[in-house]
């Protein structure tokens, strides 16, 4: 059995623009979400291997860098795909037909929410009140916000993804 | 007249059609109210000024601004060792009208934030914004970017001695991180969990340092104050409560969005007027006024006006002055599960009521919408909704406001609930 490094280095990117928010921060702990999230927006993910490289370098334990990680709804603990799909399920959404548009959504994709398509194309999950009731019900791919979403447009929509 | 005279908050985005650029908000008069403040007026100056035009926060609770600012007074005085820091958290459910000013009028909040800063004497401020909030974001960075080459951001601001440096931290994404000592440990990197108060952040906030922060839509509603005066800022209200609120409406109405209209205008004619009435064949039955986490309003209420002390009145709250509507195709069982639901999913974990209590309520309100609802479950549910809303037994009011919505469900649509257990199914789904 070959050994596996437990900690994956940062990259010369990552830790560099994790340096700048640090710079402007009492301590380096303060960075922790900032540095999750650039992270993230690197890797697409937060592993455990990556998660012990932030609390290394932000000197910090990984346990309590893991309870921050966890506590926060857009930090992804587990792997996702390409694009992530998250669909209102607060009330103003509710109330005009989230519960529907949901089940679309799952239908066209053929996963539930939680899961991952085969293709690593897609990961669906749910999300609080996106703050565009006004155009209820809402969904956001990735940075990309959308409503007020119907089922005839959704094919569409997901084809702008690959 | 320009539409600033009567509308300060998003006039100038009418006026020029969208987006206010840095140009646009400069020949509209921006800038002007920080360049005043800085050079002609002390800070003491403009916490009275504030004060005295009666400006009440807009995240909802309307505390006055300028006794806000005050409490950070007299704290050290030492240049840069308090903090100002914006709730851009936004994550209120029916809420969406600091994403509206911060994604239009990026400057007024940046110019209002320079004028806070000022009064309290902070030369660091920051803006906690919600993650989900790509748009606003990128408007944000690039107004901030502008506001410094300007020099209205960064060292001798206007030639004055004050310094103010503007970052955005974005969130992780937590409903209880608009809470404002949970904003403050989630500023620090930290888990966003409620603090133990006092002491309160005036006292000691940020970093353990005098923070003051408030909301977006009240920090923009600063410059036009200082442009126009306090008596000017009193006069727009229609009631006792000064100012335009930005109002906003979603539900089946035909037209739902966001208006900025005098304080106490009536929820009827937001409803009938603004937003174009009800959709057809749907029937308005109840309003939250401002939230999820307010108590419902229905029909007695609707010709009541819009401010923080009628609706106080009415057994509920104005809070973000966003309503969410319920219509008769809606049951008021599901809803309320709906809302049950979010609110658990959101509790920070901390406390045992909040934490055990509402995921209770959740599983028993299925209960009730699925039809397996016993007799004696709606005073289980009354009964529970009392201990678990109490104030003081839990650390922050993320519970309190979980509870309201759900007390005043049981006390305006009791048949409905009764109904369901009676007949062991939901009059409101097709079988």
């Amino acid at each position: 059995m070959s050994t596996v490094a437990l900690i994956s280095p940062l990259s010369d990117a990552e830790r560099s623009e994790i340096e700048a928010e640090v710079a402007h921060l009492p301590d380096r702990e303060s960075a922790a979400i900032d540095a999750l999230m650039i992270v993230q927006k690197h890797r697409g993910w937060i592993s455990d291997e990556s998660l012990s490289a932030i609390a290394k370098f932000l000197e910090m334990s990984p346990a309590k860098l893991d309870g921050i990680a966890t506590f926060y709804n857009l930090i992804h603990r587990q792997r996702v795909g390409r694009n992530v799909v998250m669909v209102c399920d607060s009330v103003s959404c509710y109330v005009m037909g989230a519960d529907g548009l949901a089940q679309k959504v799952q239908d066209h994709l053929g996963i539930k929410f939680g899961e991952t398509t085969p293709d690593d194309c897609f990961t669906l999950l749910p999300i609080v009140c996106l703050g565009a009731c006004d155009r209820a019900p809402t969904m956001i791919v990735n940075e990309d916000l959308y409503g007020p979403v119907k089922e005839e447009d959704l094919a569409e929509v997901f084809s702008r993804y690959t | 007249m320009s539409l600033q005279d009567t509308k300060p908050l998003i006039g100038r985005v009418q006026e020029v059609g969208g987006l206010v650029s840095l140009s646009d908000y400069e020949s509209g008069g921006g800038y002007a109210a920080a360049k005043k403040a800085l050079t002609q007026m002390t800070p003491t100056e403009v916490i009275d000024l504030v004060r005295e035009a009666n400006l009440r926060g807009r995240g909802g609770a309307g505390f006055p601004t300028g006794v806000k600012w005050g409490f950070a007074k007299g704290e050290p005085q030492t240049p840069g060792y308090k903090y100002l820091v914006c709730n851009g958290d936004e994550m209120e459910p029916g809420t969406f009208k600091d994403r509206y000013l911060i994604e239009f009028n990026p400057h007024s909040l940046i110019e209002g934030m320079i004028l806070g800063s000022y009064a309290i004497g902070a030369e660091k401020a920051y803006v906690f914004l919600r993650g989900e909030y790509h748009e606003p974001n990128r408007q944000l960075v690039r107004a901030i970017g502008e506001a410094r080459e300007k020099n209205y951001l960064g060292k001798s601001i206007f030639g004055s001695d004050f310094n103010l440096d503007l970052r955005i931290h974005l969130s992780g994404g937590r409903y209880i991180c608009g809470e404002e000592t949970a904003l403050l440990n989630a500023l620090e990197g930290k888990r966003g969990q409620p603090r133990y108060k006092p002491p309160f952040p005036p006292a000691s906030g940020a970093w353990g340092r005098p923070t003051i922060v408030n909301n977006v839509e009240t920090l923009c509603n600063v410059p036009a104050i200082v442009r126009n005066g306090a008596q000017w800022y009193q006069d727009l209200g229609l009631t006792e409560d000064s100012g335009t609120k930005i109002y906003g409406i979603s539900g089946r109405v035909k037209q739902p969005g966001l208006w900025e209209l005098p304080m106490g205008t009536p929820i009827r004619e937001l409803v009938d007027v603004h937003a174009g009435g009800m959709q057809k064949g749907y029937k308005l039955r109840g309003i939250l006024p401002g939230g999820a986490s307010t108590d419902y309003l229905v029909e007695e209420h609707f010709d009541l006006p819009m401010d923080y002390k009628t609706i106080q009145e009415a057994g509920s709250r104005m809070g973000t002055g966003t309503m969410i509507l319920m219509d008769d195709s809606i049951c008021p069982v599901d809803m309320a599960r709906n809302l049950q639901h979010f609110f658990a999913q959101e509790s920070c974990g901390f406390c045992t009521p909040c934490r055990e209590g509402l995921p209770w309520v959740e599983d028993l309100l299925a209960d009730i919408e699925n039809g397996k609802g016993e007799p004696g479950d709606l005073e289980l549910l009354e009964q529970n909704a009392q201990y678990i809303g109490a104030p003081g037994n839990t650390f922050c009011l993320h519970a309190t406001g979980a509870i309201e919505p759900l007390q005043s469900a049981l006390k305006y649509f009791r048949e409905d609930f009764e109904h369901h257990i009676e007949h062991k199914n939901c009059p409101y789904r097709a079988y």
